[in-house]
C-alpha cells in the first residue's frame, strides 16, 4: 500500500509519554487487570518489606545491596511491562491523532431550516457545534467538517487526507457513494451534507477509545489465555510455597529475595508484560493499513477467516470491461465494420465505449457524421447508437441486436451466433453492432485481470482461505474469470440476497466468512458476515452494519485483513511459547542456588557454572526482566505469518521461540553472571 | 550383550502387537458393532441390565454422565467401608483376620474406589477373603468406571458428535463384561497354571526340614492377581505384592503380569483411532506416550543394571545390578522395566523394593507418576493426556495464527479454565501433601515419631512418593515410611479421592462443552494433531509443566541422594 504512514517504533514524544505512562499505569487498580503482573507487584512489595527488615537489622537475609539490586529490578520488571503497553497506546494514539487532527475545528456552514418559504439561513459555526442530524453546506475548496451523508448534489473531493490517495473521488446525493467523511476537501460542485453521527461517536473516535484502553475489553482469546498464564503462575506459587517446608525439612534456611526471585523468573513475565501490547499494537497495524476496527475481537477473527467473498470489480479486475477485438462478418469490410462499431459509440460516456473507439484507432469526428442523434442505452431496449442521414447504427447484447434484425426482416447470421458464443465462453461480453438492421460484426470485450491477483490468491489457498468471487456477469463469463484469475468459487448473476445466503450457508458448515460492501443493499449480508468490512465511501447504513472501515476503499483490503488477524494471534502464541521455555533454564540457575549452601553436593546441577548463588539468582531476574524490552519490537510489529501451511509454520515458530526459548537464557544468564561476579 | 535387555523389549513389543487388535476390539464395543463375543454377552448382559433398570440405548448428556459415575462410586464406597468395618464376623474368614479400624477403612476404601489401591495393610494377616473379594469387585468397577469415562471423552471427540454422548451405564457394563473379565479370565488361568493358589481354604502348615511350623498364606489370589494387572489397579493379594512368590511365582509369570500392566492402557489409545476414524491421531498420541515412557524406562535400565555406587565402593563386584530390594527370579532389568510401567500406568503393583531403587531411577519412577498419563491408567491415563493436548493445542493454535480448535472445536475461555484447574491439581496435591507432611517432621517430632525409616534425602523421597502415587492413583508405596496412621491414612484418602474424580470430570466437561459447539471443517490454515511435530509440543507442554513444576522437590529427594554418593 502506498499509504502506509510508516512511524519509527520509538519516537520521541512517543518514548516521553509511553515513560510517563509506565508510572501512573502501576497503580494497583490497572495492575489488578493482568493476574501475571500483579504477582511481580506484590512480589516488589513484599521485596522493599524485606529490604527495611535488613536495613532495621535482619542479618539472615542476606546483604542489603543484593536484596535492594533484586528489589530495583524487579520494580523494572513491572515498569518495562507497564512500557510495553504504553509504547503501544501512545503508538495507535498518535496514528489516529494524525487522522483526527485534519478534522478538528473546521468551520462548518450550517444550514439553518428557516421554514419552507423562507429561504434557509447560513451560518459559519465551528465543527465542534454541529450535532447529529443538522445539515451543512460544502462548496469548492471547503474541508468538509463532519462525516456525513449527501443529501442532495455531487461532488468531486479529495480524500487524500484520510487516504493518501491523490486521485479525486466523486460522491453524490443517493446511491452507494453518498458518504463523505470529515477532512477531507472538496474539489469541485455543492452538496448539502446531512450529519451522521454525533461529536465524538465517529468510527475513529471510536477506535481510539478502544486504543487508549478506556473501553478496551479483553478478547475472548486475550482472556483464555490470560486464564492459562494465571493457572501457569497458581502452579509456581504452589512450587514457591511449598519449597519452604521442604527446606525446612532439609535444614536449609531460604532468603525471602530468593524465593521471590524463583517465582518471578517462573511465571510467565515475559509474555504476562507484553499481552496487552499485543493486542493494541494489532489493532495499530489495521489502522496503519488504513482500517478501522470497531473491536479488538474483529482483528482476532480476520485471522480465522475461512471464506472471502470478493466483489469481481475492482478486486480481482481492473474497473471495467475493455474493448479488445472486432470480429467481422462475412461481406462488411474491416473499414466499415470499424466505422460503424466507432460511430456507435461517439456518444456512449462509458468507459466500455471509449474502449471501443480507442481500439479503433479513428477519431469519430473523422467521419463528419450530420445532424447526429445519439441514442442512450435504456435498459428497456438495452442498445445504444447513432442516428445521421439515412443511417441507423445500433450497439448492444446479442438478442437485443437480434430483435432488431428480425423486425427489419433480415436475418441473424449464424456466423455472428457462434462469434457470440465463443466470446461468452472465453469470458468476454459480446457487443452486436447492427447497420441499417443488418448485423455488421461483433465487438469483444474483455476483463482485464489485476496483475498479480492469481499470487495473492494462491497465497490465501496456501493460509487455508476460500475466495469466492461475486459477479453480475452471467456463469459462463463468471467461470472464466475465477478460473483465469484462481478464485476458488464464485457467485455469477448476483442479487444481494444471493450473498447473504452464500454466507448464511459456508457459516452454517462452520465457516468464518468476510466480505466488503459499500452499498445499503449489502448492509444485511456486512451484518451477517463474521468480518464485514465496509468502504469509508460507501452509504452510513453499511458502515453501521460491518465490524470495520477501509479508508482506503480498497477491496483487496480483506487480503491485508487476514494477515494482521494472523500475526496478532501467532505474535501472542510465540512469545507464550518462548516464556514458558524459558524456564528451564531459569531452573537451572535458580534451583541449584538455592540449596548449594547446605547441600554442597548439588553443585553437580550448576550446569551454567554461575559464580554464586547471588549471582545467579540475581543474573536470572536480570535477565528475566531485559527479556521484555528487548522484545518489545517484535510485539509491536508482530511475528510475520509465511502461507507455508499449518504444519510447517507450527515446526519453524517451534524451532525459532520454542527451541530458541531454552537456548536464549541459558546464554543470557551467563553472560550477565560474567559480568555481575565481579561484585557478587 | 545383556541377555535381560531382550526380555525387556520382547515384553514391550509383544504388548503393543497384542494391543493393536484389542484395540480395534474396544472400539467395536464401545461403538456398538458386532464383534464376535456378542453371542455370549448379549444375554449375560440383557440380564444385567434387566435387573439393574438400565436401558443401554438411552442417550446422555455430558452432565448426566459424570453424574451416573458419581453415584454409582458413591454407593460402593458405603458398601466397602460396611464390609471392611464389619469383616471380623463376616463369612469366608478362616484365618480370623478382624474387622479394621475407621481410618484404614476409609483410606482402603477410597483407595480401591479411586483405583489407586495404596495398600496401607498387609494382604494375607488385614483382611479377610471376603473382604479381598469386595476389594477385588472394586478393581473391575474402578476400572471399569475409568474405561467408561474416557469412552465418554472419545464419543465426544467424534466429528458428528452433539450432546448426546451415549448411555454411561452400558459403557461401564460392557468395559467390564467385555474387555476386563475375558481378558482376567485368560490372565488367571495362566497363573493358576504356574502356580499362584486359588482356594478359599485357610493356611496351609508345613514342617520345614529344620522342624519348624510354616504357615503359608493362601486364599482366591489368581483371580486377584489378573485383574490387578490389567484394570491398572495394582493391589495384591499378598502384603509383598507381585514380588511375592505366590503371587508371581517365575520369570514367565512376571512377563505375562507385566504386559497386563500396561496392555489396555496402550489399547485404549488404539481403541481411539479406531472410533474417530483418525488413526494418525492415535499414532501420534501413542507416540508422545512412548517417548516419555522411553525417556524415563532407558536411563532406569541403565542405572539399576550398573549397580549402586555405595556397594561398589565398599569394594563388592555387582554384576547382576542393584539386587538390593529385587527379585533373584526377575533380575534387575526386568525390575526396572517394572517399575516404569507400574508408576507410567497408575497401576501401583510393585516385583521388586522401590525404596532400594537407586536414587535416580526411584526419581524417574515418581515422574512416571507426576506425569501419569505415559500410558496411564485404564481409560484415565488418556484423559491426562487429553488436558495437556487442550493445553498444548492452545498455544500453538495460536502459534499458526488461528484461534485454537481441536478436531475441529474451537478451545475457549470456559475450557482452558477447566484444563487449568486440572492441570494445576496435580502439583497441587502431591507438593501440598509433602508440604504438610515436612512441616511436622520438622516443627513436630513427636508427633512424626516413626514415621520415616530413613533420614534426610532418602526420607523426604519417602513422604514425597506417598502423596505421588496417592495422587496419581497409583497405589505402589516407597515403602520405609511407617504409613498405617491416622494421619498418613486420612491425607493420603483426600487426596486419592481429588485427584480420582476431578481428573475425570474435567476432560469430560471439556469435551461434552466440545462437542456441543460447532464443528469447523479443516482447512489449509488449520494446525494438524496428528502431526509429529504437534506430538513434540505435546511433549514439550507436559515436560514443562507437569514434570518441571516438581524440579525442586525432586532436587531435595533423588537428586540430592545422587550427587550425595559420589
Amino acid at each position: 500500500m502506498s499509504n502506509h504512514k510508516q512511524n519509527k517504533v520509538f519516537d520521541s514524544s512517543i518514548f516521553r509519554t509511553a515513560i510517563k505512562q509506565s508510572f501512573i499505569k502501576l497503580s494497583p487498580r490497572t495492575t489488578f487487570r493482568n493476574p501475571v503482573m500483579f504477582t511481580v507487584w506484590i512480589g516488589t512489595l513484599i521485596m522493599m518489606a524485606v529490604c527495611v527488615w535488613i536495613a532495621a537489622g535482619e542479618a539472615a537475609q542476606g546483604s542489603l545491596a543484593y536484596n535492594i539490586i533484586v528489589t530495583v529490578v524487579l520494580f523494572l520488571t513491572l515498569l518495562f511491562a507497564n512500557f510495553a503497553e504504553a509504547v503501544a497506546e501512545a503508538r495507535g494514539k498518535a496514528q489516529a491523532d494524525s487522522l483526527r487532527k485534519t478534522r478538528e475545528e473546521t468551520p462548518a456552514k450550517w444550514i439553518q431550516a428557516v421554514g419552507e418559504v423562507f429561504v434557509d439561513e447560513i451560518k459559519t459555526v465551528p465543527s465542534s457545534q454541529l450535532k447529529k442530524g443538522d445539515v451543512f453546506l460544502c462548496e469548492p475548496a471547503d474541508v468538509i467538517p463532519m462525516d456525513g451523508e449527501i443529501i442532495q448534489g455531487l461532488a468531486t473531493i479529495d480524500e487524500s487526507a484520510i487516504t493518501g490517495e491523490s486521485a479525486p473521488v466523486i460522491r453524490e446525493a443517493g446511491g452507494d457513494k453518498s458518504s463523505v467523511t470529515g477532512g477531507t476537501k472538496v474539489l469541485s460542485g455543492r452538496i448539502k451534507v446531512r450529519v451522521t453521527t454525533k461529536p465524538g461517536e465517529s468510527f475513529l473516535d471510536k477506535m481510539i477509545a478502544l486504543v487508549e484502553g478506556a473501553s478496551r475489553q479483553k478478547t475472548p482469546n486475550e482472556i483464555a489465555l490470560t486464564i492459562l498464564l494465571a493457572s501457569f503462575t497458581l502452579v509456581f506459587i504452589i512450587v514457591c510455597v511449598t519449597l519452604k517446608p521442604f527446606a525446612d525439612y532439609a535444614n536449609t534456611p531460604i532468603t525471602v529475595a530468593a524465593f521471590i526471585s524463583l517465582f518471578v523468573c517462573l511465571i510467565p513475565t515475559t509474555i504476562g508484560g507484553l499481552l496487552s501490547a499485543i493486542g493494541i499494537a494489532g489493532m495499530d497495524r489495521a489502522l496503519r493499513a488504513n482500517v478501522i476496527t470497531k473491536s479488538g475481537k474483529a482483528v482476532e477473527t480476520a485471522g480465522d477467516l475461512d471464506t472471502l467473498l470478493l466483489d469481481k470489480t475492482g478486486t480481482i479486475t481492473i474497473g471495467n470491461r475493455k474493448a479488445t477485438h472486432f470480429h467481422l462478418v462475412q461481406g462488411v469490410s474491416k473499414e466499415a465494420f470499424i466505422k460503424a462499431a466507432v460511430l456507435s459509440s461517439f456518444g456512449d460516456e462509458t468507459p466500455e465505449g471509449k474502449s471501443i473507439i480507442e481500439l479503433g484507432g479513428i477519431n469519430p469526428l473523422s467521419y463528419q457524421a450530420v445532424n447526429p442523434h445519439f441514442i442512450q442505452f435504456n435498459a428497456e431496449t438495452r442498445c445504444s447508437g447513432i442516428d445521421f442521414e439515412s443511417t441507423r447504427i445500433r450497439k448492444g447484447a446479442a438478442d437485443a441486436i437480434r430483435n432488431i434484425v428480425e423486425k427489419s426482416g433480415h436475418r441473424f447470421p449464424a456466423e455472428a451466433d457462434a462469434y457470440v458464443k465463443q466470446i461468452a465462453e472465453n469470458g468476454g461480453t459480446p457487443l452486436v453492432v447492427s447497420e441499417n438492421g443488418k448485423v455488421s460484426g461483433v465487438i469483444e470485450l474483455q476483463d482485464i485481470i489485476k496483475p498479480g491477483i492469481q499470487e495473492r490468491f494462491d497465497r490465501l489457498r496456501r493460509m487455508g482461505v476460500k475466495t469466492v468471487m461475486v459477479t453480475g456477469d452471467n456463469p459462463l463469463t463468471a467461470k472464466y474469470i475465477a478460473q483465469k484469475a484462481g478464485v476458488d468459487d464464485f457467485i455469477a448473476e448476483a442479487k444481494p440476497e444471493d450473498k447473504m445466503n452464500y454466507i448464511r450457508t459456508e457459516q452454517q458448515s462452520g465457516k468464518l466468512v468476510a466480505m466488503m460492501g459499500d452499498g445499503t443493499n449489502d448492509a444485511p449480508a456486512l451484518a451477517q458476515a463474521d468480518v464485514g468490512v465496509a468502504m469509508n465511501s460507501g452509504t452510513q447504513a453499511a458502515k453501521e452494519a460491518g465490524n470495520m472501515v477501509d479508508l482506503d476503499n480498497d477491496p483487496t483490503k480483506l487480503i491485508e485483513i487476514v494477515e494482521i488477524g494472523k500475526q496478532l494471534l501467532m505474535t501472542r502464541g510465540t512469545l507464550t511459547t518462548f516464556s514458558i521455555a524459558n524456564d528451564v533454564a531459569k531452573y537451572f540457575a535458580i534451583v541449584p542456588a538455592l540449596f548449594i549452601a547446605s547441600l554442597p553436593s548439588l553443585r553437580g546441577m550448576n550446569i551454567m557454572r554461575l559464580h554464586s548463588p547471588e549471582s545467579a539468582i540475581l543474573s536470572a531476574v536480570i535477565f528475566n526482566a531485559i527479556i521484555i524490552p528487548l522484545l518489545i519490537p517484535l510485539a509491536l510489529k508482530g511475528v510475520a505469518y509465511k502461507p507455508i501451511g499449518a504444519s510447517a509454520l507450527l515446526r519453524l515458530n517451534l524451532l525459532i521461540y520454542g527451541l530458541g526459548g531454552i537456548l536464549v537464557p541459558f546464554i543470557g544468564i551467563k553472560l550477565i553472571d560474567l559480568v555481575i561476579s565481579t561484585w557478587f | 550383550m545383556n541377555t535381560e535387555i531382550p526380555g525387556v523389549v520382547i515384553m514391550f513389543a509383544a504388548t503393543v502387537l497384542l494391543a493393536l487388535p484389542l484395540g480395534r476390539y474396544i472400539g467395536k464395543v464401545y461403538l456398538g458393532n458386532r464383534t464376535w463375543a456378542d453371542a455370549i454377552f448379549n444375554p449375560i448382559e440383557r440380564v444385567i441390565f434387566k435387573i439393574a433398570g438400565i436401558k443401554p440405548t438411552a442417550e446422555m448428556n455430558w452432565k448426566q454422565h459424570l453424574a451416573a459415575l458419581l453415584t454409582v462410586n458413591f454407593v460402593w464406597f458405603l458398601f466397602s467401608m460396611f464390609v471392611l468395618m464389619n469383616m471380623g464376623w463376616l463369612p469366608l474368614n478362616p484365618d480370623r483376620n478382624p474387622s479394621i479400624s475407621a481410618d484404614l477403612a476409609f483410606n482402603t476404601t477410597v483407595s480401591f474406589v479411586s483405583n489407586t489401591n495404596l495398600q496401607h495393610y498387609s494382604g494375607e494377616s488385614g483382611v479377610s477373603y471376603l473382604g479381598q473379594m469386595v476389594l477385588m469387585l472394586f478393581q473391575f468397577i474402578s476400572a471399569g468406571a475409568g474405561m467408561a469415562a474416557c469412552a465418554v471423552v472419545f464419543m465426544a471427540m467424534r466429528e458428528k458428535a452433539t450432546h448426546q454422548l451415549g448411555n454411561f451405564y452400558n459403557f461401564f457394563v460392557k468395559s467390564c463384561t467385555r474387555v476386563l473379565l475375558p481378558l482376567s479370565i485368560m490372565v488367571a488361568l495362566i497363573l493358576l497354571f504356574n502356580g499362584t493358589p486359588m482356594s478359599f481354604k485357610g493356611k496351609a502348615q508345613f514342617i520345614s526340614l529344620q522342624g519348624d511350623t510354616v504357615n503359608v498364606s493362601r486364599g482366591p489370589a489368581a483371580a486377584m492377581v489378573a485383574i490387578k494387572q490389567l484394570g491398572t489397579n495394582g493391589g495384591g493379594f499378598f502384603g509383598a505384592n507381585s514380588a511375592h512368590p505366590l503371587e508371581n511365582p517365575s520369570y514367565f509369570t512376571n512377563m505375562v503380569e507385566n504386559m497386563s500392566i500396561i496392555l489396555i492402557p496402550i489399547a485404549m489409545v488404539f481403541a481411539l483411532g479406531f472410533i474417530l476414524k483418525r488413526s494418525r491421531f492415535a499414532w501420534m498420541v501413542f507416540g508422545v506416550m512412548t517417548l516419555g515412557f522411553v525417556w524415563l524406562l532407558v536411563p532406569t535400565i541403565y542405572q539399576e543394571l550398573a549397580g549402586n555406587k555405595a556397594i561398589a565402593t565398599m569394594g563388592i563386584a555387582q554384576p547382576l545390578g542393584s539386587m538390593e530390594g529385587k527379585e533373584l527370579r526377575f533380575g534387575s532389568a526386568a525390575s526396572s522395566f517394572w517399575a516404569i510401567t507400574t508408576t507410567c500406568t497408575s497401576n501401583g503393583s510393585v516385583n521388586a523394593m522401590h525404596d532400594s531403587l537407586t536414587p535416580l531411577s526411584g526419581m524417574f519412577a515418581m515422574l512416571g507418576m507426576m506425569i501419569n498419563s505415559f500410558y496411564g491408567g485404564v481409560g484415565v491415563g488418556f484423559l491426562n493426556f487429553y488436558i495437556f493436548i487442550i493445553i498444548a493445542v492452545f498455544i500453538s493454535g495460536l502459534m499458526v495464527g488461528r484461534t485454537p480448535e481441536f478436531l475441529g472445536r474451537k478451545i475457549e475461555a470456559k475450557e482452558m479454565k477447566i484444563a487449568a484447574v486440572i492441570a494445576l491439581l496435580h502439583p497441587l496435591l502431591i507438593l501440598a501433601g509433602t508440604a504438610l507432611s515436612s512441616y511436622l517432621y520438622a516443627h513436630n517430632p513427636a508427633f512424626s515419631a516413626g514415621w520415616l525409616n530413613n533420614p534426610g534425602n532418602h526420607g523426604f523421597s519417602e513422604m514425597l512418593y506417598e502423596y505421588t502415587s496417592s495422587s496419581a492413583n497409583n497405589g505402589s508405596g516407597f515403602e520405609g515410611l511407617g504409613d498405617n496412621t491416622p494421619f498418613w491414612n486420612i491425607s493420603c484418602g483426600i487426596v486419592m479421592l481429588l485427584s480420582r474424580f476431578l481428573p475425570i470430570l474435567g476432560p469430560v466437561a471439556i469435551a461434552g462443552l466440545l462437542a456441543n459447539k460447532k464443528y469447523t471443517p479443516e482447512t489449509a490454515g488449520t494446525l494438524k494433531t496428528d502431526t509429529g511435530t504437534f506430538g513434540i509440543m505435546v511433549f514439550a507442554v507436559i515436560f514443562i509443566v507437569a514434570a518441571l513444576s516438581f524440579f525442586p522437590a525432586l532436587s531435595l529427594g533423588p537428586i540430592a541422594e545422587y550427587f550425595g554418593m559420589k
